[in-house]
């Protein structure tokens, strides 16, 4: 109800206040996009809506500029990525993650942002800016930030987990979810092996590709938005997710609880860019610019349930999620990394090891356990691509037997087909 | 009749001919073209040689789709049967009610039996009220190929159904005159003249079902990769256009072998099945 008024409240606000920061001569540039289009792609329930009395931003936008919106979501950064790079789509703004960013500028997809058409970038405060993705802060502005941790049904695990090997234990068996993405699933081997998100050296890559192979004991299920369902209706015990996600889940199953792992985690920067062959430029900016508006912001926290890089938000006493412990956790508590954009031959050398942890079935003989989790163990098999699990010989015996079955059959009807002839 | 390429036979045609060159044609070769040459375009035969590590994936796929087949011919032939016995206006509704799933979006109806399926799910939590210890069902393979007989079921009972209905019944008459029981109308006399439609509806089925790719991940829970998974990857996830292709092109070459293999048992044949 509190977020109903408030909202109403907003709505008329931005309508009324005036644009006090623009001169006249801008006024007239921002009134010549009356009547344009501009194409946004984002995230998936990424931006409020309207829903439950909330503030519809995009409609804000147009209201108060007379731009339409045209408004598209993708659910992975890399199906964004594909789509934009199989070509027939132009878009003028998109918010890819922090490594996306990197990657998108390097091979020239993005345009610098003209921050003197965005004066409301003061808001951001100095640790959000210059990150390691995009150094000199001219492509992007950051939109949401976040961690990943590991949420947990209370009913189901007595003792909070405190580490990421949580998830390969044995007593939760067949209620272990897993994030179905490759970054993130490595990331998460990678957390437990004390090994760096970004490092480039492949022998790294497919040990940690082996830990998540050991997983495939648990028989966890992979999965992305499923994981609210999953996690909701108490069918999972332990799975990995966004802090952020974490509360919309908790508001439906209050058994829920989150922890951020010892070992460390990922830490998250969704930044607001503009393409290279945006066809609205100045429009983009004023949009971006409309989305770190103190009032919109705020709205779209309360939506989104992300940490908000934004100090008009995140200092609000007003805002539901103000010194929240989950979604602001204290600096230095743990570690975080940040994903950055990784070498073609590495990226290239994940999907091939992701596409093997999927097809990996687990047999019991050559455990690795041990080696991971401490033991005795020195070495650890790494082995490449496995050409003929036991189970694909299984198959291939099944399916060996029924082609053996139909020749055999169509042999058969031939020769009495010849036999009946003769008679 | 007789001047079959006359100029109104070509134009009759002709839109389907465009329709088939832009929409089927065209996209193979690009297949073709993507499957032999690396990212900056250059022929390779890496694609290919780099499948090897996906026979497993390949095992399973063909064989789960094997077993949802025979599973659907083995449920859809009595069925079609029944319908086909009954009054006209029986089978009109039986008909519709085959249909009536298709109604709905199948990405809907897969997902809702993740629902029935899960641990939690409706299906375990009414065995718990009479008593009955939940059974474990989601991401197994059963209920992967639960999946690909619910979806796909429908396709394998319409052709044969189809082709039942129209049968010549005085060929059964003159089966059961010759001293024929039931078993023997049905083995010599039904089997065999039904054989186009279940040869069409085995092709039905078991293309998708090879291919599928949503029922592995919903019911599967991802960790029962099948082809249709890894090709969907390639071009989602790794941006890997190239061996998405030659994982595709070496699925078609699959299924069309299969499907040769198939028209064997439909072609000639004058009563001779079984």
């Amino acid at each position: 109800m509190k977020k109903k008024i408030a909202s109403v409240f907003l709505a008329l606000m931005i309508a009324v206040v005036p644009c006090c920061f623009v001169s006249a001569a801008e006024q007239s540039e921002i009134d010549a996009l009356r009547g344009t289009k501009l194409y946004v792609y984002n995230w998936g329930e990424y931006i409020s809506d309207g829903a439950d009395g909330s503030l519809d931003v995009n409609a804000a936008f147009e209201e108060k500029y007379g731009i339409d919106v045209i408004y598209d979501t993708y659910d992975t950064n890399e199906v964004m990525y594909s789509k934009l790079k199989g070509g027939g789509v132009s878009y003028d703004i998109v918010i890819p993650s922090d490594y996306m960013i990197e990657r998108m500028i390097a091979e020239d997809m993005l345009q610098k942002i003209d921050f003197s058409n965005i004066p409301n970038y003061k808001y951001i405060p100095d640790q959000y800016k210059n990150l390691a993705h995009d150094p000199k802060n001219e492509y992007s502005v950051p939109y949401t930030v976040g961690m990943v941790g590991l949420i947990y049904n209370t009913t189901m695990v007595e003792q909070a987990p405190e580490s990421w090997t949580a998830l390969w234990d044995e007593t939760y068996a067949n209620s272990i979810l897993m994030i179905n993405n490759p970054r993130d699933a490595f990331a998460i081997a990678q957390s437990i092996l004390g090994m760096d998100f970004n490092n480039e050296s492949p022998v790294s890559w497919r040990v940690a590709a082996e830990l998540l192979k050991e997983q495939k004991s648990v028989s966890p299920a992979y999965v992305n938005d499923e994981i609210f369902l999953k996690m909701e209706s108490g069918e999972a015990a332990l799975a990995p997710y966004f802090a952020g996600d974490f509360l919309t889940m908790k508001d439906n199953n209050p058994d829920l609880d989150f922890v951020y792992p010892k070992e460390g985690v990922n830490f998250f920067v969704d930044g607001a860019c503009i393409l290279k062959d945006a066809k609205n430029k100045l429009a983009a900016e004023l949009y971006i610019n409309f989305l770190l508006d103190p009032e919109v912001a705020l709205a779209n926290a309360e939506y989104i349930c992300y940490a908000s890089p934004h100090t008009e938000v995140y200092t609000n006493p007003e805002y539901s999620f103000y010194q929240d412990e989950i979604l602001y956790p204290e600096e230095g508590k743990f570690k975080t990394q940040l994903f950055l954009n990784l070498d073609p031959e590495i990226l290239a050398l994940m999907s091939t090891l992701w596409d093997d942890v999927k097809n990996h079935v687990p047999t019991s003989g050559s455990s690795n356990y041990a080696f991971f989790f401490g033991g005795d163990s020195t070495q650890t098999v790494v082995d490449d691509g496995e050409a003929m699990t036991p189970e694909a010989r299984q198959y291939a015996i099944y399916i060996g037997i029924f082609v053996l079955i139909c020749l055999a059959y169509i042999i058969f009807r031939y020769a009495r087909k010849k036999y009946r002839e003769n008679v | 009749m007789s001047n079959r390429n006359s100029l109104k036979t070509k134009l009759v045609a002709s839109p389907y001919i465009v329709w088939s060159v832009l929409f089927i044609i065209a996209p193979l070769i690009f297949v073709v073209y993507y499957s032999f040459t690396d990212a900056s375009g250059a022929f390779t035969f890496e694609n290919i040689s780099a499948l090897s590590k996906y026979t497993p994936t390949f095992l399973r796929s063909i064989w789960f789709g094997i077993v949802a087949t025979l599973i659907c011919l083995v449920i859809a032939f009595p069925l079609a049967y029944f319908i086909s016995q009954t009054s006209e206006k029986v089978q009109r509704t039986m008909v519709m009610l085959v249909m009536l799933p298709m109604w709905m979006s199948f990405l809907i109806r897969t997902y809702s039996w993740m629902a029935l399926l899960q641990d939690t799910g409706i299906i375990n939590s009414l065995l718990g009220k009479i008593g009955i210890n939940p059974i474990h069902m989601i991401n197994t393979e059963g209920a992967v190929i639960l999946g690909m007989v619910y979806n796909f079921l429908p396709y394998m009972i319409l052709p044969i159904y189809t082709v039942m209905a129209k049968l010549d019944y005085s060929m059964v008459e003159a089966c059961q005159d010759l001293g024929g029981n039931r078993l023997t109308v049905i083995r010599r006399c039904i089997l065999p003249m039904s054989m186009p439609g279940i040869v069409s509806g085995i092709t039905m089925v078991f293309v998708p079902s090879v291919s599928t790719f949503y029922i592995s991940q919903k019911l599967g829970g991802g960790s029962f990769d099948l082809i249709g998974d890894v090709i969907e990857r390639q071009f989602q996830q790794s941006y890997n256009y190239n061996l998405g292709a030659s994982l595709s092109l070496v699925l078609m070459v699959l299924i069309l072998i299969s499907m040769a293999v198939m028209n064997r048992f439909s072609g000639d044949e004058e009563g001779m099945v079984i």
